[in-house]
Formats: structure tokens, C-alpha cells, sequence
């Protein structure tokens, strides 16, 4: 992007100061999460604070470290894009496991 | 650079109806090593996936990880502890390995070879923890693939199962950062040296690349953190 000409060289260099940076980032969130657990935050935000703590360590890894944020948008699409396919594992398994559940319960409870 | 690496819609479209190569002035390794990458997520996507639908579906109370991944030190119980460390370590590898792909580039073969051999050793750092991690879970707390005494049977089997892919992947990363780090240290990336297996020039190219699979490693680790042992 507004990166390219950084690029124009030879492979992926970027200066020291963006990857220490992402280095303190990824620290600072890492302690984050681990205190969610530590004070036992319990619940909707519990989750909510999980995710959003992962989801943003998961970008900085693969934008800065892994240099997606610099790559050809071909590139891009081509790894990303096919796990829209896993999301929609996430959402098959989700729905046949409640199923499954339910029926255990029914079942164990009028046993068989 | 062209208008590939513009990051644009127009880039992708014309990239991919060109009907020559796709990834234009993307290296040969790297675009092998993201298709690698993408098949292996789709390894743990499905890991995690199955681990989710036997959580949700086990009639079992899911035993609690922070309890059982917690520590006695100083005696305080502390939750988590060692997979805290552990996480704080796999994110300084990454750290040190970005540096290396760094040193790299500016043909610094001595810094460049010593970041990899430091990321190395975090690499070996945590799994000889994930080695005290499971035989503490298996001799301590009884906690076997078939079942356990805290609950759901299911624990052990997805547990053993994830973490154990993961730290593979870290063994095998550790093992191909010593040699190409001492390809580094021999001067191959710089003298273009062809490689044995390859005969292709050798260029520090190499080094980015096994950047992306530690890298990758890291990322796996974020997952299993958030959803394995925080959730």
C-alpha cells in the first residue's frame, strides 16, 4: 500500500522500530488475556474480551510479522479467503453439537 | 513495483485474469510456503473445530484449565502460570525471528544467524515446558487421552491431540532454524551457494521465508491460548 516503495527492494525489509513495536504489542496483549483469567472475569465478556484480544494479536502477526499488510493483493485473497470455508465449519459443527447434545440429555434421562 | 503490490482490488482482479503467473514478484518459496501455511491452518482449524463441537456436546462438566494448568510458586497458586511463560516466550521467538529476516536483508550473516539460533532456543525453551506441561498432566493429575478424574473424557483427547500438533510443528521449526542458520553463518545466502536439495541460488529470501512458518507457529499458539486454555 502507501508502503510499496519499501518493498521495491530486495524481499520484505522494513525497519527495526515497526517489529519492536508489534513485539511490545503483542506483550501487552498477551498480559491482557492472561489477567482476564486471573481476575476471573466470568461470562459474555469473558468471551468477548478472549476474542477481541486474539483477534488482534492474530492481525499483527500476520500483517507486520508475516508481511501481509506489504504483500500483492493476489497473495492476500489466495491465503485468506479459502478460511471463510473453516467459518463455515464453525457454524455446521456449532448447530449439529447443540443437536447432539439435547439428545443426550433426553435420551440419558429417559435412559435410552 | 507494480500494480500488484498496490494492495487494490483492481491489483487482485488483474492478477488473477492475466492468465500468466498470479503471484507476480512474489518468490517461488514463499508462495509455496503460504500454500503450506494455508493447508496447515486448515489442519488446526479443524482441530479446534472438533475441539469446540466435543466441548459443547459432552454431557461431562469440562474440567476447569485454569485450575489445572495452575502453579504452586512461592505458595501462591497462580492460573495458568507456565502457559503464560510459555506464550511470553513463543512471542520473543517471534520477535527474534522478525529481527533475523531483518539482519537478513542487510546481509548481516553473523546477527542474522545468531537471531535465528536465539529463536532456536525459545523454540526448544518452550517445548522442553510443554514436556514438564504434559508429564505433569499425565503422572501428577491422572489426566490421560481416554479420561480423567475432573470430568468431561474428552478433555485429554482434544488436549493431548492440539497441543501435541503444535509443539511438532515447533520441533520441526527448531530444527530447520539451526540449518538454516548455519547456512546463514556459512555465507550461502551471500555467496548465492546452491542448495542441496534445490540447486536453487541460495538467497536470503530463505531466511523471510522460514520467518513465515515460525511465525505461523505463533499464531497457532494465540489460538490455542485464547480458545483452548483461556476459554
Amino acid at each position: 500500500m502507501a508502503h510499496a516503495e519499501a518493498a521495491a527492494h530486495e524481499g520484505q525489509e522494513h525497519p527495526i522500530g515497526i517489529y519492536l513495536q508489534v513485539w511490545f504489542y503483542l506483550f501487552v496483549l498477551s498480559t491482557f488475556s492472561y489477567l482476564v483469567d486471573f481476575y476471573n472475569i466470568e461470562g459474555v465478556l469473558r468471551w468477548f474480551l478472549i476474542l477481541f484480544f486474539m483477534v488482534l494479536k492474530a492481525g499483527l502477526i500476520m500483517a507486520i510479522f508475516m508481511h501481509l499488510w506489504w504483500e500483492a493483493a493476489s497473495l492476500i485473497y489466495a491465503c485468506l479467503l479459502p478460511l471463510l470455508t473453516v467459518a463455515w465449519l464453525i457454524f455446521l459443527m456449532v448447530s449439529q453439537s447443540d443437536y447432539t447434545f439435547f439428545t443426550r440429555v433426553f435420551m440419558f434421562a429417559l435412559g435410552g | 513495483m507494480s500494480q500488484a503490490n498496490t494492495g487494490q482490488t483492481v491489483g487482485f482482479v488483474a492478477d488473477w485474469s492475466s492468465d500468466q503467473r498470479v503471484f507476480k514478484d512474489v518468490p517461488w518459496g514463499k508462495a509455496m510456503m503460504w500454500c503450506l501455511l494455508v493447508a496447515d491452518t486448515f489442519i488446526f482449524g479443524i482441530f479446534l473445530t472438533a475441539y469446540m463441537a466435543g466441548r459443547s456436546l459432552t454431557t461431562g462438566t469440562w474440567p476447569d484449565p485454569s485450575k489445572i494448568f495452575s502453579l504452586n510458586i512461592g505458595g501462591q497458586e497462580l492460573p495458568l502460570i507456565l502457559i503464560a511463560i510459555m506464550t511470553f516466550i513463543l512471542i520473543s521467538s517471534s520477535g527474534t525471528m522478525a529481527m533475523a529476516v531483518r539482519f537478513g536483508y542487510q546481509h548481516d550473516r553473523a546477527k542474522c544467524g545468531m537471531m535465528m539460533l536465539l529463536t532456536a532456543a525459545f523454540g526448544a525453551t518452550f517445548v522442553g515446558m510443554q514436556f514438564f506441561e504434559w508429564s505433569h498432566l499425565i503422572f501428577a493429575l491422572d489426566i490421560k487421552a481416554w479420561g480423567n478424574p475432573m470430568g468431561a473424557p474428552q478433555f485429554g483427547s482434544f488436549f493431548f491431540m492440539i497441543t501435541g500438533f503444535h509443539g511438532t510443528h515447533v520441533s520441526i521449526g527448531v530444527i530447520f532454524l539451526v540449518i538454516i542458520a548455519l547456512k546463514a553463518f556459512r555465507g550461502d545466502y551471500d555467496n548465492g551457494a546452491p542448495g542441496f536439495f534445490t540447486s536453487r541460488k541460495g538467497r536470503y529470501e530463505s531466511v523471510e521465508v522460514m520467518g513465515l512458518y515460525w511465525h505461523f507457529v505463533d499464531l497457532v499458539w494465540v489460538f490455542i491460548f485464547a480458545l483452548f486454555y483461556l476459554w
